[in-house]
């Protein structure tokens, strides 16, 4: 247990310490990674945990962006980074999640997938939300008096928000309602018969979710400065999917992994062709055909890791 | 512009894309009830449709050849996809289906932009239907006329096709329980191949028929994707006399949102869906779910 604490703890100093020695681009890439990181996460706590897979993941990311990028031009203060976003996210969970959680399996990903294309439609049309170019130049919040515009600022802040993220939904997994969500995975009759009002636990699940996911949706928008309504697009979801599955659903801590591999990996082939959105959609495909499990889970069958 | 004519006009344009979408969620519900498949790539054959249309256009200059040729082609992509990627997920459960056709959306799109660029493509409207008519008032392009009663003909043929023929009692065997229709005797494996294919050459025919209407992107498939799959979820999955009444009605939906909530026509077809949700979560002709 304590080599583990050791290596996590120097980790966290790494990530912490990185912009100290590293570049902007890599600086800037490590912060994509701990917000995908975190995005990822949030929806493997439905997909991994609660067996809920949803394809619309996106509509909370897009949510958290937008709402951040219309509070934060009025008010760039804490309330319109974090808090409205989050609310907004859940808000809009609780409406999604009212109905898609009715049905299950292929109804479930079709409503969800057709819900957070419903969003993208809106902020494409609406002109109030930039239509097709979405809304730029948003600035960065000042927490406390202390003005996050300087880059170290930022990557502190940004680092405390996606610790305490991260923090929060591994506490979730271990809390009783987390085990009864995984009950509810693995036999969702049973867990009815015994009792539990399995419906009211899945809502709440997918609240939790979506709620996280405006977070991180919040957070890209302040990284980049700026939200656009591909953050809503089926893509973005998909891409999340790819890291929860990349990094082994349930695993949680896989989904960060996940986002790094995918990005690292998005980032080094983007460089040698155009051709991402085809390797993407090829690796999707050989993933399901040969390695159901996951790189993670293939790897455990291969090396007997423990899982 | 006169009220009632007005409508009437609307009416007109969204049963013009009701029924493309039609021809399109007919697939998606037969592949649905046969093979147990959600296939989030068929919208991918409507692009493919589309594009192979538009190569046969530029090539011959004839678009009544490209509606012969574009759905065969599009339906041997299809039956190679069937037999490749989908035959060893049928024993899988829903998500492993939904991530790989997922992917396919992914690269049959960038190989679209590859191929054709990304450009928007407009596809000519045949000579034969470039004018317009005049029906009780309201002025219609004769094409959309044309596509509606293409479109009808076609829902006349297939429930012909399903109900009346032999092959039809095997694909409706084949929806009720393909086990036991395999135990009659059928080689139940070509059948799902066949009604794979089918469904994609259908898929395909509404995107060189849709071309003089929506032109040619390559996201068309992903976008049009959401609106069948309402459709199907409306209608109730495996049910083609759903299909048919859940296109109609979305079509005629999102055409009067159009008119009637510029800002927010988007928003039309999740209100109506959601709607039928909430009293009928099976959908209209949907069996109950389990």
């Amino acid at each position: 247990m304590i080599p583990r604490a050791v290596g996590f703890a120097a980790l966290v100093a790494i990530v912490a310490a990185f912009p100290l020695f590293a570049g902007n681009y890599p600086v800037k890439l490590l912060q994509e990674i701990l917000i995908w990181g975190i995005f990822a996460m949030s929806l493997d706590l439905l997909m991994g945990y609660a067996g809920m897979v949803s394809f619309g993941h996106s509509a909370f990311f897009g949510i958290g962006g937008y709402v951040a990028a219309l509070a934060l031009v009025k008010s760039p203060g804490l309330v319109s980074a974090l808090l409205l976003p989050a609310l907004a996210a859940a808000v809009g969970a609780l409406v999604i999640g009212f109905f898609s959680i009715r049905v299950s399996g292929v109804y479930f990903i079709m409503l969800t997938l057709a819900f957070s294309q419903m969003f993208y439609a809106v902020a494409f049309q609406a002109a109030w939300l930039g239509a097709e170019d979405g809304l730029v130049g948003v600035p960065r919040p000042s927490v406390l008096g202390w003005s996050l515009a300087s880059p170290a600022a930022f990557h502190v802040y940004l680092l405390v928000l996606v610790g305490f993220s991260a923090l929060f939904l591994w506490r979730i997994v271990r809390s009783p309602f987390g085990h009864v969500l995984r009950g509810i995975h693995d036999n969702e009759g049973r867990m009815q018969a015994i009792g539990y009002p399995v419906n009211r636990y899945k809502l709440l699940a997918f609240v939790i979710g979506g709620t996280v996911a405006g977070v991180a949706g919040s957070l890209y928008c302040q990284l980049v400065g700026s939200i656009s309504p591909d953050a809503f697009l089926w893509t973005t979801s998909g891409e999340a999917l790819l890291m929860v599955i990349i990094g082994g659903t349930g695993t949680l801590g896989g989904s960060m992994l996940g986002a790094a591999a995918f990005i690292l990996l998005q980032s080094m082939v983007s460089s040698y062709t155009e051709r991402w959105m085809l390797i993407l959609g090829l690796t999707f495909v050989f993933l399901v055909l040969f390695a159901p499990g996951g790189i993670l889970g293939a790897l455990r069958g291969r090396v007997g890791i423990r899982s | 512009m006169a009220f009632v004519p007005d409508v009437f006009g609307q009416a007109l344009n969204g049963l013009a894309y009701g029924v493309l979408l039609f021809l399109l969620s007919v697939g998606l519900t037969l592949i649905f009830g046969m093979l147990d498949i959600v296939n989030l790539a068929h919208g991918s054959y409507y692009m493919l449709g589309a594009y192979a249309g538009l190569t046969l256009i530029a090539a011959t200059g004839n678009f009544w050849l490209a509606v012969l040729v574009a759905p065969v082609a599009v339906a041997l992509i299809g039956a190679g996809i069937e037999r490749t990627c989908l035959r060893p997920l049928y024993r899988r459960g829903p998500l492993d289906q939904g991530l790989l056709t997922f992917g396919l959306i992914y690269g049959f799109e960038d190989l679209v932009k590859w191929i054709w660029s990304g450009r928007i493509r407009s596809i000519p409207t045949p000579a034969l239907f470039s004018g317009s008519v005049q029906v009780f008032g309201a002025t219609i392009p004769s094409y959309r006329l044309f596509v509606i009663v293409f479109g009808l003909a076609i829902a006349v043929a297939l429930w012909a096709l399903i109900e009346k023929t032999r092959l039809g009692a095997i694909i409706r065997a084949g929806v009720f329980d393909s086990e036991m229709t395999a135990g009659m005797g059928i080689n139940i494996d070509r059948v799902f191949t066949g009604v794979f294919a089918f469904g994609a050459a259908l898929a395909g025919l509404s995107g060189v028929i849709a071309g003089p209407i929506q032109s040619a992107y390559p996201p068309m498939g992903a976008s049009i994707l959401v609106p069948a799959l309402i459709v199907v979820v409306v209608g109730g999955l495996g049910s083609l006399k759903g299909s048919l009444a859940g296109s109609l009605i979305i079509g005629q939906a999102e055409t009067f949102g159009k008119v009637w909530l510029p800002g927010a026509s988007m928003l039309m077809i999740y209100a109506v869906m959601a709607m039928i949700l909430l009293f009928r979560p099976q959908g209209l002709f949907g069996r109950a779910l389990k």
